[in-house]
């Protein structure tokens, strides 16, 4: 495949990623600030954002499964995930935790329970769709072409 | 990633922000941010470090004299240990940095926090994620700032509730009279509805990065302007 066909495949997936709600302006913002000095800044916030979202996760299943559990613990780790997901972008992740925090402070351990399964979802949806756009970029890189930036008004 | 004091002309300057954030990921962002816009960055994690930082904890601190000065602290407001407000308060109390501006970054667009942010002397308060023009934004009013700081003019409107008159940060959004990079439109279209600015209908708002940090400014200008 040649370089400018996998720019258009990159820039066609990229604008299902947005049409889908999977991610919004903010990662756009991101990619804005990516530049000569450090190309890899997006791979490398998102990169930190896996490692927290993960870890975040297995707190929120085994703060879930106490037999007393403590929601305020609960929501604390919501509200920390929900940040790191706006901050780059992950807009249904974000979404999630937001439903989440409500259920937190209803104390409905239940739909706690059915939030957190939830959030797992997006966010592994969400990793999988941004690994592959990574995937995507590499390849064009590796052939020697650049990324095509994104504009703001899609 | 470089936090050492480069060796800068005389007469121009670069800003040095303190930025506090316990989020690994905000930490980064904010850090380019800052850097992209040509100031100089120390990132720490908590405000006990940034205590540690500037020597208010009863250590040396590690600012050298003249050299890393602090120009702009920005702290995020919900962080565990001490908050961003308790950081604020420290910092206000204390005589050697009460005069640096503080900006508080939060997720939550909570009217009373905002504004018992505002009224122990930050500058501004973001709601995140912040964006690149809200830094710029920051940045020219504080390098205006640092040359103003001589004639004394700046001064007595850091406090927001002493004189009534508009805070210079909102100024320097709403008006663009001051700031020619001033970012205007993203206020505009969302300056209708200051009193419905309550949490809920922001929070669960989807999608756009332009309507977080409107209402604030919006919320802050109809309480200190009442110009809607």
């Amino acid at each position: 495949m040649e370089v400018g066909q996998m720019q258009r495949r990159l820039v066609d997936y990229t604008k299902s990623l947005f049409m889908e709600g999977f991610l919004d302006g903010q990662f756009l913002q991101l990619q804005q600030l990516q530049d000569e000095s450090n190309p890899d800044f997006v791979v490398e916030v998102v990169s930190l954002f896996f490692d927290d979202s993960e870890k975040l996760l297995n707190d929120l299943t085994m703060a879930l499964d106490q037999p007393n559990v403590d929601f305020k613990k609960v929501d604390a780790h919501v509200h920390q995930l929900k940040g790191s997901s706006s901050s780059i972008g992950a807009q249904r992740v974000k979404n999630a935790c937001i439903a989440f925090r409500n259920f937190c402070e209803e104390q409905n351990i239940e739909a706690c329970l059915r939030c957190l399964q939830q959030v797992k979802q997006e966010y592994y949806l969400v990793k999988n769709k941004l690994e592959t756009l990574f995937r995507l970029e590499q390849q064009i890189v590796a052939a020697g072409g650049s990324i095509p930036l994104m504009e703001m008004g899609l | 990633m470089a936090t050492a004091a480069a060796v800068l002309p005389s007469g121009s300057q670069e800003l040095h922000v303190l930025a506090v954030d316990d989020s690994h990921v905000d930490r980064k962002v904010i850090e380019k941010l800052l850097k992209i816009s040509s100031c100089k960055v120390t990132a720490v994690e908590s405000g006990t470090r940034a205590l540690q930082y500037l020597g208010l904890d009863g250590g040396k601190g590690s600012l050298g004299f003249n050299d890393l000065k602090v120009n702009l602290i920005m702290t995020d407001y919900s962080m565990p240990g001490m908050t961003g407000y308790e950081l604020l308060k420290k910092i206000k109390q204390s005589s050697a940095f009460r005069e640096i501006p503080v900006v508080i970054m939060s997720s939550e667009n909570i009217l009373t926090r905002i504004d018992r942010c505002l009224e122990e002397g930050a500058e501004e308060f973001l709601v995140k994620p912040v964006k690149l023009s809200d830094v710029k934004r920051l940045k020219d009013f504080i390098m205006r700032g640092e040359t103003e700081e001589n004639g004394g003019s700046r001064v007595n409107k850091r406090k927001l509730e002493d004189d009534g008159h508009p805070p210079l940060s909102s100024s320097s959004l709403s008006s663009s009279s001051s700031s020619a990079s001033a970012p205007s439109s993203p206020s505009s279209p969302l300056s209708p509805p200051p009193s419905t600015s309550t949490v809920a209908p922001f929070a669960c708002d989807l999608g756009t990065t332009e309507l977080p940090t409107s209402p604030l400014h919006s919320s802050k200008r109809s309480k200190f302007c009442n110009s809607d």
